[in-house]
């Protein structure tokens, strides 16, 4: 091996931006989940009502993971925190062996998202769903997490 | 149920074998090919295919015409043919591309092959007698990415292929001064009425709705009606021609799978990142289900502590406890898998090889016999 192999400068060259017709990521996004988010309202008064896994289902089937709005997509990471938090640590079992395993995969995603941006006591919490969806939804749901382009 | 070789710590790249499954072609992972003659229950290398200047990426030896096919990241094929004297004559082939060639199959009338590259194009090649030598043609459009994997329809017109970006794609690979046009009955080809010219795109489908990373690997069914892919969102995709190209997904519990083939007209093996291959199958209803994993070997019991490799464990490793081994045959990722006996219709024997440098050989009507609930249909 060369001496330069601790260099890594030449991977930042980009060799392809004189091709014509380059592969492009924003012509993939027909859009698939709605656009929206799940309804605020209507995810707060299932919480109140006690619903706590209905208001789980709720947010996770409204992902707006194929959204390009970021606003759209921190509100409802929000809201998704806010459900996961208020869902008490001996309801989480029963809460994810209640949702398909598509939810489940969603539900990584959003706890990932949750360990990048904590706040008081949400990690600990968060653990604990990461567990229970492991257990469901295994290593593969992690690696989704990782690969899917449509994100959290 | 396994046979298992070891070739060394480097980890075998690619593997083929020749017609009778007396010998193999396997790359270490560098440069060169290296043929093994079986002898016994022992390999004997032969012949070092050395052509090519960077590692080699795709082997695939044609079994009537005994010819074996070569790429490499060195952007060049070579067709390999044997001399009366056993030795291996290459024969360059001009793939005109400016990127790695990636994979490279022959197809099934060992005619043509096709090699897959980071060019973004897949060139297709045959042998032209007037002029002697390999003339590739390109499928390009519309390809945007590299291409991972390949496998031909066994009508020999027809290729699919796997891509980097998240789509599996479905081509029409007719040549035509090599061959008639003769499957216009083909699901695939409905549409158009028959193969169409070269390039054709027959079918696209995209891996994940979500996204879903790059294609590993490609497979078409032996009736050449459905392709399985497997993708590194650690999914199985099935898309039935036959059934008006509806695809089923499957996304496992496991570590992403590197490549996929039919063994029974509805079963499929997967085998990757988990090191252990894992039947599936697509039932009539068109659900894909796990069935069984192949590899049942239970971990080795350490026999005792000895204090040599106490202390030699301690040396090497600053541990007492020194048990990294997998309880699979293989000790690392599965990259490669083919066929060893049977047809993709009923496959009764199938190779892997590895990163570990380990190429197994797996009995299906024995695993079949020793695992429960497994059934081939």
């Amino acid at each position: 091996m060369s001496i330069n192999t601790s260099s890594s400068a030449f991977r930042k060259i980009d060799v392809d931006q004189y091709n014509e017709d380059n592969f492009g990521d924003e012509d993939q996004g027909e859009l698939q989940s709605p656009p929206v988010g799940p309804d605020e309202s209507e995810v707060t008064s299932l919480l109140n009502q006690g619903k706590t896994i209905d208001a789980l289902k709720t947010v996770l089937r409204n992902a707006p993971l194929a959204s390009k709005n970021p606003q759209v997509k921190d509100n409802a990471f929000n809201l998704t925190m806010k459900v996961l938090l208020y869902i008490k640590g001996s309801q989480v079992e029963e809460a994810v062996s209640a949702l398909d395993r598509d939810l489940v995969d969603v539900l990584m995603k959003y706890i990932y998202r949750g360990f990048e941006t904590p706040s008081e006591g949400s990690s600990g919490h968060l653990l604990l769903w990461h567990e229970r969806a492991y257990s469901v939804g295994g290593i593969g749901s992690i690696v989704r997490v990782l690969t899917d382009s449509k994100k959290a | 149920m396994v046979e298992r070789f070891s070739f060394g710590v480097n980890p075998i790249t690619c593997h083929a074998w020749n017609k009778d499954r007396s010998q193999v072609a396997l790359s270490p992972n560098n440069h060169e090919v290296h043929i093994y003659k079986r002898e016994a229950n022992d390999w004997r290398l032969i012949n070092v295919l050395n052509q090519h200047d960077l590692r080699v990426t795709g082997i695939d030896w044609a079994p009537n015409t005994n010819r074996i096919v070569t790429c490499a990241a060195d952007r060049n094929a070579y067709v390999w043919t044997q001399g009366s004297d056993g030795n291996w004559k290459p024969t360059l082939v001009l793939l005109r591309i400016n990127r790695a060639a990636t994979c490279v199959k022959w197809s099934p009338f060992e005619n043509k092959f096709a090699v897959g590259s980071g060019a973004r194009l897949i060139s297709v090649c045959y042998f032209e007698k007037e002029n002697d030598w390999w003339v590739s043609k390109h499928i390009k459009k519309p390809i945007r990415s590299t291409v991972t994997s390949l496998d031909w329809h066994p009508n020999n017109l027809i290729l699919v292929a796997g891509l980097t970006d998240f789509k599996v794609r479905v081509f029409s690979a007719y040549i035509k001064l090599l061959e008639e046009p003769n499957d216009s009955g083909s699901p695939w080809c409905k549409k158009a009425g028959g193969p169409g010219s070269l390039g054709t795109l027959l079918a696209e489908f995209t891996n994940s709705q979500s996204g879903g990373g790059w294609v590993h690997g490609v497979s078409f069914s032996g009736d050449g009606n459905r392709i399985c892919w497997v993708g590194h969102d650690s999914s199985i995709s099935v898309a039935d021609a036959s059934r008006g190209m509806v695809v089923t997904k499957l996304r496992t519990e496991f570590l992403p799978f590197n490549t996929c083939t039919w063994v029974g007209p509805n079963s499929i093996v997967v085998a990757g990142h988990n090191c252990c291959p894992l039947l599936y199958t697509f039932d009539s209803s068109g659900q894909l289900s796990y069935s069984c994993k192949l590899d049942n070997s239970q971990k080795k019991e350490a026999g005792g502590l000895s204090a040599m490799r106490k202390f030699q464990s301690l040396d090497r490793q600053a541990r007492i406890e020194n048990d990294t081994a997998l309880e699979t045959v293989h000790q690392n990722a599965i990259t490669g898998l083919c066929l060893y006996s049977g047809s993709k219709g009923a496959i009764t024997k199938f190779s892997t090889s590895g990163i570990d440098g380990q190429l197994a050989v797996w009995d299906m009507n024995l695993l079949e016999k020793g695992i429960q609930n497994m059934r081939l249909n």
